[in-house]
């Protein structure tokens, strides 16, 4: 427990040392892609006297100067599966990236979408020795929390206080200086796999980077494709990937659940291959060009070109049509919407006041998914895009990005975790040099 | 080690299915079909990647770009001046334009101009100098020709310049000589201050500057200068003053007669004899010495035969015996 808190508070101490030096590279390693892109900080924002609220809603204070995207390897569901392929992969979306921003990155921010999360609920509270709420009595809170059993070999990746109470207000965003006797909170808490962190640790130390932050994509892509009214009256964002289906719940501008089906892109792209016997190059062109989940008596008379190289002219010639093609993908599609929605029933996502549903990633680009979506997720879903960010190119703005754009919102306002906050007094180790100092200062 | 991955058997010449793929093996030559199949690796070298790291470290640009230019500069010149002949053929070919330079008629000086000097001082300042012309101007010491010169007692004052055309300008400001210091058979001139100036051959040289003389006579020169202005009367029967033991003055008349004055206030003391002189015509009787050294007791010495010969002439006879 101490470990990770060391760890981690390690990591967000060198995120603070490259915002210093002003340079971070964001590295999101997804089943299909992986993206790096290099952040610049250029200080606060200088305030304009025209407007009150700063350019690109107080996003301007850091641009993207590099961006490269390479297909990735080695990696399934989300997780490092061959080390050194994915870290020759890592290694050309860095290079590039520094090629284009022309500069060296050091410090680098990891998103991975795998590694099974599991949310818990946590809360805490504390009986106030003076009655206005201090940071140590945050601190203490939050260490009041009892930890709940999150398994063997399971690391904790978010722990974050979600709500604060004081006496019998709750909802309290930041109860400091506020008076009361009683001090409560819910914090949310997921943990990951940690073999897969230690994988993905491995990998970025192999490239001659530091990790300076580590983040889970369902809750980064929420950040970014969520509208601000969204995070804050609720909503669940589900971010298709590749190897893996990502699903936050955000209320009140907190995530209070993740989860993650190990279903994505890619393995329609295998049912395709499978079903019509094509390489899976072939199976993902046909999937992004032809692609879709509602047949209409069109797309009957639509002959894709399957091709070939097998040699054999019967087997080259082939052709399927759409509506064939359309009736391999919704299956797939479809279970893995039904399997998302599960995942959200289970999380009582039902009983939040707005039903706010919204697609992101790679695999929503599938023509037609909002349409079979409403019909299982219900009708308030609508296809996200993340919001724009300074300097960010075209080619990186599509919903496959939205985990990217999510880290770098991340990595410059990172929220609040249970690590950002000092141990309290009574937890430190009974050899602390602290608490030895202190001794001294009570009685001398 | 390879990943666990099958590999496409047969190349595809016709079908091109997707460019930059990790696991597409490159299209066979048919003409070497023994050559092994090389995968097109898009990832970069362990080595690339990290030669790119360096090279987008800032100090090592640095270092690359102006270190190593530098430094290789710097060791081939000092390569290159390592050997002595070349060192000094350097320094020869140096020396060379250097001189070519100096030697521009630009800076050549042929004349020697002398301004404000009298022509023995004139013919001095020529000796002195000895300048060979033409001659450059930056063979040329003019500091130490200004202190070669200074040196001259004539001079009060010198200014030494090149200017245009080519010549060496010498303006002197001479000492004017005020009075005439004898030591011994020694004539010199001395100006206001008490400088010597020059020496004269013999005093009818300059009949018109007053004589002094004796010890520490040039040191009070200024007062000198003021008892000569202050003796307007007896001037014409001034042949000197005297210095008595270098504090105060003795004017010496003709006729043997001396004026002792004091050595506080000599030019009021003189003015006090000469309003004396005005009214009891005190200068013409036969009178030696006129004893002004005290102020309050003024005496006179008279001639040995002067009291009997006034006597004389009132009809008194004294008896007088050798005693």
């Amino acid at each position: 427990m101490t470990d990770l808190y060391q760890s981690q508070r390690a990591m967000r101490n060198m995120r603070r040392a490259a915002m210093q030096r002003g340079v971070v590279a964001i590295l999101d390693i997804g089943s299909s892609k992986i993206a790096c892109l290099v952040l610049r900080f250029d200080g606060p924002e200088r305030r304009r006297e025209s407007d009150g609220v700063g350019s690109m809603a107080g996003q301007s204070q850091f641009r993207i100067i590099g961006a490269a995207t390479t297909r990735s390897r080695g990696v399934r569901f989300g997780e490092i599966h061959v080390m050194t392929e994915t870290e020759s992969a890592i290694r050309t979306a860095v290079q590039a990236a520094q090629k284009m921003a022309n500069v060296r990155v050091d410090h680098v921010i990891a998103c991975f979408s795998g590694a099974e999360p599991r949310s818990y609920g946590l809360a805490g509270d504390i009986e106030l020795q003076d009655s206005v709420v201090t940071e140590q009595d945050v601190a203490r809170v939050l260490a009041a929390c009892d930890m709940p059993d999150i398994g063997q070999g399971r690391e904790v990746l978010h722990a974050q206080p979600v709500n604060f109470a004081l006496d019998h207000r709750s909802g309290l965003g930041d109860p400091r200086g506020q008076i009361g006797n009683r001090l409560a909170c819910d914090m949310h808490l997921l943990s990951v796999e940690a073999s897969v962190v230690q994988n993905l640790l491995y990998c970025i130390k192999r490239c001659d980077l530091e990790l300076a932050g580590i983040a889970s994509s369902a809750y980064v892509s929420g950040i970014s494709s969520l509208v601000e009214d969204e995070q804050e009256l609720g909503a669940a964002c589900i971010d298709m990937g590749g190897g893996a289906t990502g699903i936050s719940i955000f209320i009140k501008k907190h995530m209070i659940y993740s989860d993650s089906v190990r279903m994505g892109g890619d393995h329609i792209t295998l049912d395709i291959a499978k079903g019509l016997q094509v390489p899976m190059a072939v199976a993902e062109r046909m999937k992004t060009k032809h692609g879709g989940v509602h047949a209409t008596s069109m797309d009957d008379r639509e002959m894709i070109e399957m091709g070939g190289d097998s040699g054999d002219w019967e087997k080259d010639r082939r052709r399927v049509s759409r509506t064939e093609l359309i009736g391999i993908m919704r299956p797939r599609v479809e279970e893995i919407l039904e399997e998302a929605r599960a995942r959200l029933d289970a999380a009582g996502f039902d009983h939040l006041p707005s039903q706010q549903i919204v697609l992101t990633g790679g695999a929503s680009q599938i023509p037609g998914l909002d349409m079979l979506a409403a019909r299982i997720l219900g009708q308030r879903v609508r296809l996200g895009r993340p919001l724009r960010i300074q300097g960010l190119p075209q080619a990186v703005t599509g919903p496959a990005f939205s985990s990217s754009v999510g880290l770098c919102l991340f990595a410059t306002s990172p929220q609040d975790e249970w690590w950002d906050f000092d141990i309290p007094t009574e937890k430190y180790p009974a050899r602390s040099l602290k608490r030895a100092f202190k001794w001294f200062k009570d009685n001398w | 080690m390879r990943p666990l991955v099958a590999e496409r058997r047969y190349a595809a010449p016709g079908t091109a299915p997707s460019t930059g793929q990790a696991y597409q093996a490159q299209p066979q030559q048919p003409s070497a079909p023994a050559q092994p199949q090389v995968r097109r690796d898009p990832a970069p070298t362990r080595m690339a990647y990290r030669m790119q790291r360096l090279w987008l470290t800032p100090l090592f640009r640095v270092l690359v770009r102006v270190g190593i230019p530098g430094f290789v500069i710097a060791l081939v010149t000092l390569l290159w001046l390592g050997n002595d002949e070349r060192r000094a053929a350097m320094l020869a070919r140096v020396d060379e334009m250097r001189e070519a330079v100096e030697n521009r008629p630009e800076f050549r000086v042929n004349v020697l101009e002398i301004t404000g000097a009298s022509p023995s001082l004139d013919a001095a300042i020529r000796d002195m100098l000895a300048l060979k012309l033409p001659v450059s101007s930056f063979d040329l010491d003019l500091e130490a020709a200004r202190a070669k010169i200074a040196t001259l007692d004539a001079v009060e004052n010198v200014l030494v310049k090149v200017g245009g055309s080519g010549a060496l300008e010498v303006t002197i400001t001479e000492r004017i000589p005020a009075l005439i210091l004898r030591r011994g058979e020694e004539l010199d001139l001395l100006d206001g201050k008490g400088r010597r100036v020059a020496r004269i051959l013999s005093r009818a040289d300059r009949p018109d500057l007053p004589l002094v003389a004796g010890e520490g006579a040039s040191l009070a020169a200024d007062e000198a200068l003021m008892l000569v202005a202050a003796a307007g009367p007896i001037l014409p029967r001034l042949r000197g003053l005297v210095r008595i033991s270098e504090r105060r003055w003795d004017l010496v008349l003709d006729r043997g007669q001396r004026i002792l004055l004091p050595a506080q206030d000599p030019v009021r003391a003189l003015e006090r004899l000469l309003a004396l002189d005005k009214a009891e015509d005190l200068m013409n009787r036969d009178v030696l010495t006129m004893d002004l050294r005290n102020q309050q007791r003024p005496t006179l010495r008279l001639a040995p035969a002067a009291l009997r010969e006034m006597r004389r002439s009132m009809g008194l006879v004294t008896v007088e015996n050798d005693l």
